[in-house]
């Protein structure tokens, strides 16, 4: 079976009619069951997505093939509407129970993607661990004591493990790029607004993403192509132009696991080596980011919750229940200084993008965290996982700005460890086609199906 | 409303709601709010300089 190709690979042979979208699925379903303790999926469409596939395969014997995504088995996070399927959200309160699929999902069924399952994931992707969940923690393959980062958990664990090529995950604070960069995957978080986020359960509206993740740059872009609704093929192939990295030392780099600093560095160094420009910049007032962030997204995730607060408390976990109640306590003008602050924050990502192609930092300051754990160490202080987790990506879920997290190699022990690039806004396209350069060079995980479970 | 007595009403209205367990939450976010503020102070509102 080819479970462990990339989406470009195994289309090649779809197309070819080398291999058959019904094998494929059947494949999928094989790698889905025999990891059930994983926690991967909520729910398996098995009798949909052996349909679909026979259907592509119909289609594609008949000579109509759609591209790259035609037959290819994707999953789409519990959060995201599928027709006929509960989007449960993680979660004990009431299911909605969609008629129709969200507009993303339309997108990858006219490009011929067979959706396979719902992923699973924090419940209300209120979280980072994916281990707040009413379907039971999402654990890390490589060792099941471990957190395989969240809250779209569950779609990266399908990706490592072969159970799909391609997921689609929401991100609000970095919970696309959080568990590509625990697990050693791809994950993209395109521009604020540039993917529709209508038929997705919100967590804070004005901080919502959705977006691809996948086991290579060049496959999420063929995901991102699909979901923009886009008519003109989007090919990364790694441009041989020179580019110049700016890397925000303060605050994004002043506490890190020093495995994650050494990643970085060679990943800086073999940047320069191959002639492209590394240097530092500042983003202004990026302290500032947690306060602000904390400050949207409580009393927005709070507006959206109000009514199951009210009717279901108990039927949430007790720590995302409390994080919703803590919203409520917000007051107006202090929801207001936040939005303000954004934009100030917004203008300093700007400017310290105009002495540079793209930002290069960490995507997480830690490796998978221990499930249950409340605090980590972080270079020799302890601090909330959660906060922990959050520090690098939310930034740019308040700035809207597009921004990826790739593989830059693991640690000593096999831990993946990612980076992150982010591009100005309005220019998701040419931040992947760097994303695609710097994989080149990255030391990266190879994104092997299979290759966490030791 | 000064941070100290936000942090009261709220405190107060957790009690009274039967969620004794936000308090520790609630100062957290007092925490959090005293920085968000001062930020807001300090970093001029028309350019977003400090």
């Amino acid at each position: 079976m080819s479970l462990a190709l990339s989406i470009e690979e195994v289309a090649a042979r779809v197309r070819s009619r080398a291999i058959s979208p019904v094998e494929l699925v059947h494949g999928c379903l094989d790698r889905i069951e025999s990891r059930l303790e994983l926690n991967a999926f909520i729910t398996v469409m098995a009798d949909s997505a052996v349909s679909a596939a026979e259907g592509a395969e119909r289609e594609i014997a008949a000579g109509h093939y759609r591209g790259p995504l035609h037959g290819i088995p994707i999953s789409v996070k519990d959060l995201v509407d599928v027709a006929g399927t509960p989007t449960t959200s993680g979660s004990a309160v009431a299911p909605r129970l969609p008629a129709e699929d969200a507009p993303i999902v339309v997108r990858l069924r006219d490009a011929g993607a067979i959706i396979i399952g719902k992923t699973n994931l924090h419940e209300f992707a209120f979280g980072t661990t994916s281990e707040e969940s009413a379907f039971g923690p999402v654990h890390h393959p490589k060792d099941p004591s471990r957190s395989p980062g969240g809250s779209s958990g569950g779609a990266a664990v399908a990706l490592i493990e072969g159970m799909c090529f391609g997921s689609v995950g929401t991100d609000t604070g970095g919970s696309i790029r959080i568990p590509s960069a625990v697990c050693g995957t791809v994950g993209l978080k395109p521009t604020y607004a540039e993917l529709p986020c209508d038929g997705i359960v919100p967590l804070s509206t004005t901080l919502d993403h959705v977006g691809p993740m996948a086991r290579s740059v060049a496959d999420v872009a063929l995901m991102f192509e699909a979901m923009s609704g886009q008519s003109q093929p989007l090919r990364v192939v790694g441009q041989e132009r020179k580019y110049i990295f700016g890397v925000p030392e303060p605050y994004f780099c002043d506490r890190l696991h020093p495995e994650v600093r050494l990643a970085l560095d060679q990943t800086r160094h073999a940047l320069v080596a191959a002639g492209h420009e590394v240097r530092r910049v500042v983003i202004e007032h990026a302290a500032r980011t947690a306060d602000v962030y904390l400050h949207i997204v409580l009393p927005e995730a709070s507006w959206y919750h109000a009514p199951m607060l009210s009717s279901d408390p108990d039927r949430y976990s007790p720590g995302v229940r409390l994080r919703l109640e803590m919203g409520r306590y917000v007051l107006a003008e202090d929801y207001v200084r936040a939005m303000h602050l954004r934009n100030v924050l917004r203008v300093a990502v700007n400017e310290a993008l105009q002495n540079c192609d793209v930002l290069l930092l960490p995507a997480q300051p830690i490796p998978a965290p221990e499930l249950g754990a409340t605090t980590v160490e972080v270079d020799g202080s302890r601090e909330p996982v959660r906060t922990a987790m959050l520090r690098l990506t939310q930034l740019f879920n308040i700035t809207g700005h597009p921004a990826i997290a790739l593989p830059a190699g693991t640690t000593d022990d096999g831990w993946p460890v990612g980076i992150q690039l982010v591009g100005q806004s309005g220019t998701t396209s040419q931040l992947l086609q760097v994303a695609a350069t710097v994989e080149r060079y990255s030391t990266g995980g190879d994104g092997s199906v299979g290759g966490g479970t030791g | 409303m000064t941070i100290e007595d936000w942090l009261k009403a709220a405190c107060d209205d957790a009690e009274r709601r039967g969620l004794p367990e936000l308090k520790p939450l609630l100062e957290s976010l007092a925490r959090s709010l005293a920085g968000l503020r001062e930020a807001d102070r300090l970093i001029d509102r028309g350019h977003g300089k400090s």
